[in-house]
């Protein structure tokens, strides 16, 4: 039996509801929401190297590198809105997040 | 074949399950560790697909640095991380239900049941052909186009990095009132006049 881009599909698709999963089920824990779209960004990276692998059209390898930077650039700015948000409010319950506005 | 067939199962069954471990287990710092796991064997699935140019910057980048800040921040802060997962249970039937709706559809679109087929025209449509293994490394094919082809958004790249930089420290800097700090434009402006003071004290008298 042979691995066939539909395969690869199918664990990124796994991945990826994985992730919306976790956003629905760690509501007030922030860190855990930012872990989820991790994992979202990860199935949608494995999408992008399985297409380009098994179309051979290297683009696709090309732009998981932005997708990653850019994942990167996001979990640094977030993590840094959690820390100020942490030591404005002692604690990181999101629903909390609303006290802040005006 | 029968190993990679071997190694595509076993890692992308770690991956899942880690996947699902990120989200389940009631420590964050736990969830960063599974997190990583699930890094590591999504490297491996991307060796398996012979591009090992994005796993090992997955493991470099991913895991040796966005992860190790997941786990500085999880650790800096003293959070009673029972009370936020209190309300858990209340979400895990709408979550489940959504979630299952949307892996069957995506399941339908990746062609889970009916294979993927691809079109007739696409192999013509291909923005950079990959170079055959046998004449080119993986790394060498993607940074002769990474640099030529895709240079601007190559230059995009680096100015979003030096935004969320600069971002990043602008957020969580603070100037603190309370602590004693070194003036150093006071200390090269200070000369003898102002730093000596002469003072004729009387005899017989204190100052």
């Amino acid at each position: 039996m042979t691995i066939g881009i539909e395969h690869y599909l199918t664990v990124a698709a796994m991945l990826f509801v994985i992730g919306i999963f976790g956003i629905f089920l760690n509501r007030k824990n922030i860190i855990v929401i930012l872990m989820s779209i991790e994992l979202m960004l990860l199935a949608v990276n494995i999408n992008m190297v399985a297409f380009s692998s098994f179309m051979g059209d290297l683009a696709g390898q090309v732009f998981t590198l932005f997708i990653l930077t850019v994942a990167a650039a996001e979990a640094a700015i977030g993590l840094a809105i959690l820390v100020v948000f942490y030591r404005n409010r002692g604690s990181i319950d999101v629903q909390a997040a609303n006290v802040m506005k005006g | 074949m029968v190993i990679a067939t071997l190694a595509f199962y076993l890692f992308s069954a770690v991956a899942v399950l880690s996947a699902l471990m990120v989200v389940l287990s009631r420590n964050p710092v736990h969830s960063v560790l599974w997190l990583i796991l699930t890094f590591f064997s999504a490297a491996g699935l991307f060796v398996i697909l012979g591009a090992e140019f994005v796993a090992m910057l997955l493991v470099i980048v991913y895991v040796g640095a966005v992860m190790v800040l997941f786990l500085f921040v999880v650790m800096m802060m003293d959070v009673d991380f029972a009370e936020l997962k209190s309300g858990m249970s209340k979400y895990v039937r709408i979550g489940s239900l959504v979630g299952l709706v949307i892996l069957m559809e995506l399941l339908l679109a990746t062609g889970y049941w009916s294979g993927w087929i691809v079109a007739d025209m696409a192999p013509d449509m291909r923005a950079a052909i990959t170079p055959a293994l046998s004449e080119t490394q993986n790394t060498i094919a993607l940074g002769s186009i990474l640099y030529t082809q895709y240079v601007y958004l190559f230059q995009a790249a680096g100015l979003i990095l030096l935004v969320a930089m600069i971002g990043a420290i602008v957020l969580t800097m603070r100037h603190r009132k309370d602590v004693k700090r070194q003036s150093i434009v006071g200390q090269i402006y200070r000369d003898a006049d102002k730093a000596v003071e002469m003072i004729d004290v009387k005899p017989g008298q204190g100052l």
